[in-house]
């Protein structure tokens, strides 16, 4: 499906939804209450067959947080991306590692770098941080280290 | 006693692989619960070579970062900087001149055969096979040097810019190339008796570590991983960038979904390579090697997400700008990082022993892990 098709689809599927084509893909913002609901029916509806999960990542924009997913059908190769927009003090969000198991790995990435909660996931504990890590999460904009390298 | 697996209970022995030993390459971290040689639960521990390689990148401008990117993948350093460089390049809307896309193209199929030697020679070392690591060294020093000569490091090149490339093709580049092209059909030849037909591999390899089509895209593999399964994850062939879409050749898959598969997939995606090249190193446009760039790069508000095909796999990358000199927050979708995800299914219910042959099949490299 071209991007056109696939917002009428995806309007139908979630009204709630807010469409931004900008970019290269078709850019969908979802309230965090929508997102496994929806995931749910990106990956089963046999239209659109969002089966690959090819890049889950979060983007801290110091007044709120932005968790992206990018998505895939190996059926249709077509591609959309996901944003949901999460609250800074408390981001929370459900987790899709029961959908995408890669998901699993990803979110335990964005758990220990930005702090985000990811409710229902299997397993969340630190990955690649050393265990027994305290303060902040790295990857976050206001956060300093002043004896390791960070910035150059 | 299958039932149990994937819990722990008393009379389990946990034992850890790495960070230091010699099957892991590198600094991974294997907690393995075993039932006897059973293998329950695999649990992967990263961060040992963790240099935050993303969060260096936001302080770093356009021109700069790329070389950090060398440094993670470091057996595909020319591919890491290739899906950077063109980032960069759809972000600025430059257009990259044709010669400079057909010596990017044979660098990274180069860079490829480079890092399925290595490849090929470790895994045979881990199984317990000691020559052909000897032997796929000896091949892969002739295009080190290939390198060395045009980009004058042998690891870390650093040799394309956003535009095009650093500097112009050594003038012995192309006798060297096709010399060892002779040589390098050869020896891959040789390499099939030594190790691809022996009976005794073939029993370690066979239905070892089984990864079904439907959990190979679950779990977000790419690359020979997940073509091994039948998953048709070519970048090159799927979303065609540089001149992969003007050169023949193959898209290679296997259905046996276990590490005799994705064996197969890098020994006949070598003579892929070698095909890509073979068509390209007559044809090298003349021109210029570089786009006219402005000196100080600004990224236009917004995403721009790029993907190549890596030797292990899908390399995203994925830059958010502010419209500064420095990306606001740079992402990368690293290959290995989905491939051993998979890891823990793949090894439940299997023997110790074999733990190996999967790891060696998934070509996992730590940098490119942990970032």
């Amino acid at each position: 499906m071209n991007n056109e098709e696939l917002k009428t689809k995806i309007a139908e599927l979630l009204p709630a939804a807010t469409f931004d084509e900008t970019g290269e893909w078709l850019n969908i913002n979802v309230e965090p209450a929508d997102w496994l609901s929806f995931a749910g029916k990106l990956r089963n509806d046999d239209s659109l067959f969002f089966d690959y999960l090819f890049c889950l990542t979060c983007i801290d924009w110091k007044t709120h947080l932005s968790m992206v997913y990018h998505l895939s059908s190996t059926k249709y190769r077509h591609n959309i991306v996901i944003k949901s927009k999460l609250d800074v003090a408390r981001p929370e969000i459900e987790s899709v590692s029961h959908i995408w198991k890669t998901a699993e790995f990803h979110e335990r990435e964005v758990y220990e770098m930005f702090g985000v909660n990811f409710l229902n996931h299997p397993d969340l504990r630190l990955l690649i941080l050393p265990d027994g890590w305290e303060g902040k999460n790295p990857m976050r904009k206001d956060f300093e280290d002043p004896i390791n390298m960070i910035k150059l | 006693m299958f039932e149990e697996i994937g819990t722990t209970t008393e009379g389990d022995l946990i034992i850890n692989v790495g960070p230091q030993h010699p099957a892991t390459h590198g600094v991974l971290h294997l907690v393995i619960t075993l039932n006897g040689e059973t293998i329950k639960k695999v649990e992967p521990h990263l961060g040992y070579i963790h240099r935050s390689i993303e969060k260096m990148c936001e302080s770093l401008t356009y021109r700069q970062f790329i070389y950090v990117t060398s440094r993670m993948d470091y057996l595909s350093a020319h591919i890491n900087n290739h899906a950077c460089a063109m980032c960069v390049e759809k972000g600025m809307q430059i257009e990259v001149p044709e010669r400079a896309q057909v010596i990017r193209v044979i660098m990274d199929e180069l860079t490829r055969i480079a890092s399925h030697e290595l490849w090929w020679g470790a895994m045979a070392m881990d199984i317990g096979a000691f020559t052909p690591f000897f032997h796929a060294f000896r091949e892969r020093e002739k295009i080190n040097e290939i390198m060395e000569e045009t980009c004058g490091a042998r690891l870390t090149m650093n040799y394309y810019v956003p535009g095009g490339l650093m500097a112009d093709l050594h003038p012995d580049f192309q006798k060297k190339v096709k010399e060892f092209i002779v040589l390098f059909k050869r020896k891959i030849d040789e390499y099939d008796e030594l190790v691809t037909g022996n009976i005794i591999f073939i029993n370690r390899m066979k239905g070892v570590g089984f990864l079904s089509k439907e959990d190979a895209i679950s779990y977000g593999c790419s690359g020979p991983a997940a073509r091994g399964s039948g998953v048709n994850s070519d970048i090159r062939k799927l979303y065609p960038y540089a001149v992969y879409d003007k050169v023949q050749f193959d898209e290679v898959l296997e259905t046996g979904c276990d590490s005799l598969a994705r064996y197969m997939i890098r020994i006949r995606e070598m003579k892929q390579s070698i095909r890509i090249i073979e068509q390209l190193i007559d044809n090298i446009p003349e021109g210029d090697f570089q786009a006219k760039t402005k000196a100080v790069l600004k990224l236009p508000k917004g995403e721009f997400y790029t993907r190549v095909e890596t030797a292990r796999g899908e390399l995203g990358v994925y830059i958010v700008s502010e419209g500064g000199t420095t990306p606001y927050r740079i992402k990368f979708r690293s290959p290995g990082f989905s491939n051993l995800s998979a890891l823990d299914h793949m090894a439940r219910g299997s023997k110790l022993g074999d733990l190996v042959a999967m790891m060696g099949t998934l070509d996992l490299v730590i940098p490119d892990i942990d970032r």
